[in-house]
């Protein structure tokens, strides 16, 4: 059961597919995962990226983009999640360019984005302060002062952190944490003073840590948009952020499921092969279903986040983008265990590539709420 | 385009004109719909005649061929067709086996005679048909099975006994799987035939479930007498046919998963258990269970559509499967989640739901939705085998 793309959309998964498989697949990442703290990803491979159009996917033409939507930049990370690739697209381009695009006044628009498009400019999204994600508890302050805005605070989970040029910082403006209103997003650079840059290894070998603010000071226009950012236009960041990686997730359920599928047919034990057992043929199909589940939904989502405003598709873009990255996490749970697991002791060695994806699934579960933080979310929409 | 809309305005016109008021936005489902037959039972007076008037323009099966009396509608205008109808709140005209099964098989494996003969009645709801497929040894193993028909020159003989047969003591036609050959490998010796349910020696039992009364039966044939030119297809052709038709079985049952909606059970929950300050249900695992049902209700719905889309794909048995799998496992835990929202109560035989659902004989009901049409686990071995190469 395919996803039902259009011919452009079509070129575009093969061109993807066909250049990250040679350029930023495992070989890449093995390299890349031993040398994360001194550079995020690979400048040049970001080059060749930006070269073939990726970064300005889902802006519009009259932006410089290709006028593609978050269908046609979801296509592409579906295809990072197979190749384990690293690249900023996650932090430059799907939150980073989203934000500037939501939050940034006509000039600030007009000056950032093509330098995201060109690649001059790399940005990484910092929003979370705890372990969790919950976008309205942010302490993070941003105080007014005579010059412009002074910043105290930590935040953590940032993407790409050694690389990035600049952050765009969530801050509380008014209220206390955990109040709706109140917040702004301000743009600093990672070479201004008193900002302190730590990196946390992950599992997934990600360039990924915190920064902590201390006593920032910024000019008047470091405040994306100049005002504070409604709460109803970073609930649409959050939406289009994880129906992104709910795509990216999807790649890596796609990913580990072709690779275990090959390994049934390839492995034998008591003198057949192990995929001609029914209590794995089974486990397959169950999966080979999910699949398909996961992948109505992401597709959905990323429909909704391009539909008409105030057509029916996009008043549901909330909830299909909670149910999407929730069942995109469940169904990558299931693939990850289920490839480590059918591959048996091969599949827990680090030399074995199936174990790698796992530990990419979990830190995408996490980043911006897990299937728990989603659920929960879809209730609270649905009523209940 | 413009032509879509010519159809559309004549279909509002005529549809207005010609659905009776009293059928109008009545929320039908589907075990209360017409089912025609030689001795009808409409549950509305109106029932018949609607049907009637639907059928004059072969708008009970759209899509069928004028010639064989159905619509010939493309599937655009069929879709338009559907679409005015839900506007107008206009009921399905006419349930049948034979046009959800019978039709397609007809349709494709029928000879110009047949086709002649049983279409046009079945667009009209004059027959109604049952299914003989199972037998007491043969449920998933259906092509095991060894209900005999004897050659008699210019007929069959026919000898053995059916079960699980949907409606068998209601019903004027069966269609059913027969022996016609025990000397060749089992699925190589199965002929699909047709006869009539008042020739001599055929005698249908209703079987009880746990659910309570079922339309289920079993059915006995002794010496029953089926021309051969009643046999739909070669000699031998049965399994192919009956293959080709369980697909359409399984996509009709999965149909059920299709109206799940999450919503409403959540609105029970909150009537029943309360919410807090925040709004939230005063029940967090059962909160939790039915935002993990809504979701995959609705992606059971768009995979149900996009299933649609691609029926022309190579895959269709694997994607009948999968649908089915999943869809009648989602109408089980929908059942469950009843019960965890009413409680003791859906546990007793007379209580009824607000919409007048039988809460304890549905539930009990819902556990076959998982047998009936191919097994779950069946499913999961045609997946495996047609779509996975295991």
């Amino acid at each position: 059961m395919p996803l039902l793309l259009t011919e452009e959309q079509e070129m575009l998964r093969r061109s993807a597919t066909d250049f990250l498989a040679d350029r930023a697949s495992l070989v890449q990442f093995r390299v890349w995962r031993e040398r994360t703290h001194e550079q995020a990803f690979d400048p040049e491979l970001w080059r060749e990226i930006v070269g073939m159009g990726w970064p300005g996917i889902a802006m519009s033409e009259s932006q410089g983009g290709a006028g593609l939507g978050f269908a046609g930049l979801g296509i592409v990370l579906e295809q990072l999640g197979r190749h384990l690739s690293i690249t900023p697209m996650n932090s430059t381009v799907l939150s980073a360019a989203t934000t500037i695009q939501l939050l940034g006044s006509a000039q600030e628009q007009a000056t950032l984005l093509p330098q995201i498009i060109e690649g001059s400019l790399t940005f990484s999204l910092a929003w979370d302060e705890r372990s969790h994600f919950d976008p309205f508890r942010v302490a993070t302050a941003a105080r007014s002062t005579a010059g412009g805005w002074l910043l105290n605070g930590c935040k953590r989970g940032i993407a790409d952190l050694s690389s990035v040029d600049q952050f765009l910082v969530v801050c509380r403006l008014t209220g206390e944490a955990g109040d709706r209103e109140g917040l702004g997003v301000f743009i600093v650079a990672r070479h201004a003073a008193r900002l302190r840059i730590e990196v946390t290894p992950m599992v997934d070998g990600r360039n990924c840590g915190e920064i902590v603010l201390d006593g920032v000071e910024l000019s008047a226009e470091a405040l994306l948009g100049g005002g504070v950012a409604s709460a109803a236009v970073l609930e649409r960041l959050a939406d289009i952020i994880n129906a992104g990686l709910a795509a990216e997730l999807l790649g890596i359920s796609e990913e580990t499921f072709s690779r275990t599928l090959r390994y049934l047919k390839e492995r034998s034990q008591f003198g057949k092969l192990i995929g001609s057992y029914q209590a794995l043929q089974h486990r397959a199909a169950n999966w080979f279903v999910e699949l398909q589940l996961a992948r109505s939904l992401v597709q959905e989502a990323l429909l909704a986040l391009d539909a008409e405003p105030g057509s029916p598709l996009a008043k549901q873009r909330s909830a299909l983008a909670s149910m999407a990255k929730a069942k995109a996490s469940q169904v990558a749970e299931l693939a990850t265990n289920e490839a480590i697991q059918m591959h048996g002791g091969i599949g827990m060695t680090d030399a074995h590539d199936i174990g790698l994806y796992i530990k990419r699934a979990r830190t995408l579960e996490q980043a911006f709420g897990d299937q728990s933080y989603h659920l929960d979310r879809l209730a609270s929409l649905a009523g209940y | 385009m413009q032509e879509l809309d010519v159809f559309r305005a004549d279909a509002r016109h005529w549809l207005e004109a010609n659905c009776p008021p009293s059928l109008h936005g009545a929320a039908v489902s589907i075990g209360d719909l017409y089912t025609g037959g030689r001795n009808p039972k409409p549950l509305h007076p109106d029932q018949p005649a609607w049907c009637a008037a639907m059928a004059s323009r072969g708008w009970t099966v759209p899509e069928w061929p004028a010639e064989y009396g159905g619509g010939g509608l493309s599937r655009e205008q069929s879709a338009v067709l559907r679409e005015e109808m839900r506007r107008l709140g206009a009921p399905s005209p006419l349930f049948s086996f034979g046009i959800s099964m019978l039709g397609p098989v007809l349709l494709r494996f029928g000879s110009e005679a047949q086709k002649r003969r049983f279409l046009p009645e079945i667009v009209r709801g004059e027959i109604r048909w049952c299914q003989g497929y199972s037998e007491p040894n043969s449920g998933s193993d259906l092509a095991s099975l060894i209900t005999r028909a004897e050659d008699r020159g210019d007929h069959y003989l026919v000898n053995g006994q059916k079960i699980w047969t949907s409606y068998g003591d209601e019903a004027d036609w069966m269609f059913c799987l027969v022996r016609t050959n025990m000397s060749v490998p089992k699925h190589e010796g199965i002929s699909f035939v047709l006869f009539d349910m008042r020739t001599s020696g055929v005698t249908a039992r209703p079987i009880k479930l746990i659910s309570g009364a079922s339309p289920f039966c079993e059915v006995f044939f002794e010496n029953v007498r089926v021309e051969k030119a009643h046999r739909v297809g070669e000699e031998g052709q049965g399994w192919a046919i009956a293959t080709y038709l369980l697909s359409h079985e399984r996509e009709m049952i999965s149909g059920l998963g299709s109206q799940i909606n999450g919503k409403a059970l959540a609105q029970r929950a909150l009537e029943i258990f309360g919410s807090d300050v925040d709004g939230k249900l005063r029940n967090g695992a059962l909160r939790h269970s039915l935002a993990r049902f809504e979701l995959d209700s609705v992606a059971f719905r768009i995979t149900l559509a996009q299933a649609a889309r691609a029926r022309n794909a190579a895959d269709l048995g694997a994607m009948a499967s999968a649908v089915k799998y999943f869809g009648t496992e989602l109408n089980k835990r929908r059942n469950e989640l009843h019960l965890d929202i009413e409680g003791a109560t859906a546990l007793q035989w007379d209580a009824r739901g607000p919409a007048g659902e039988a809460w304890a004989s549905d539930w009990l009901r819902s556990k076959g939705n998982s047998i009936e049409g191919g097994t779950s686990e069946i499913q999961l071995n045609i997946i495996a085998k047609r779509a996975l190469g295991l």
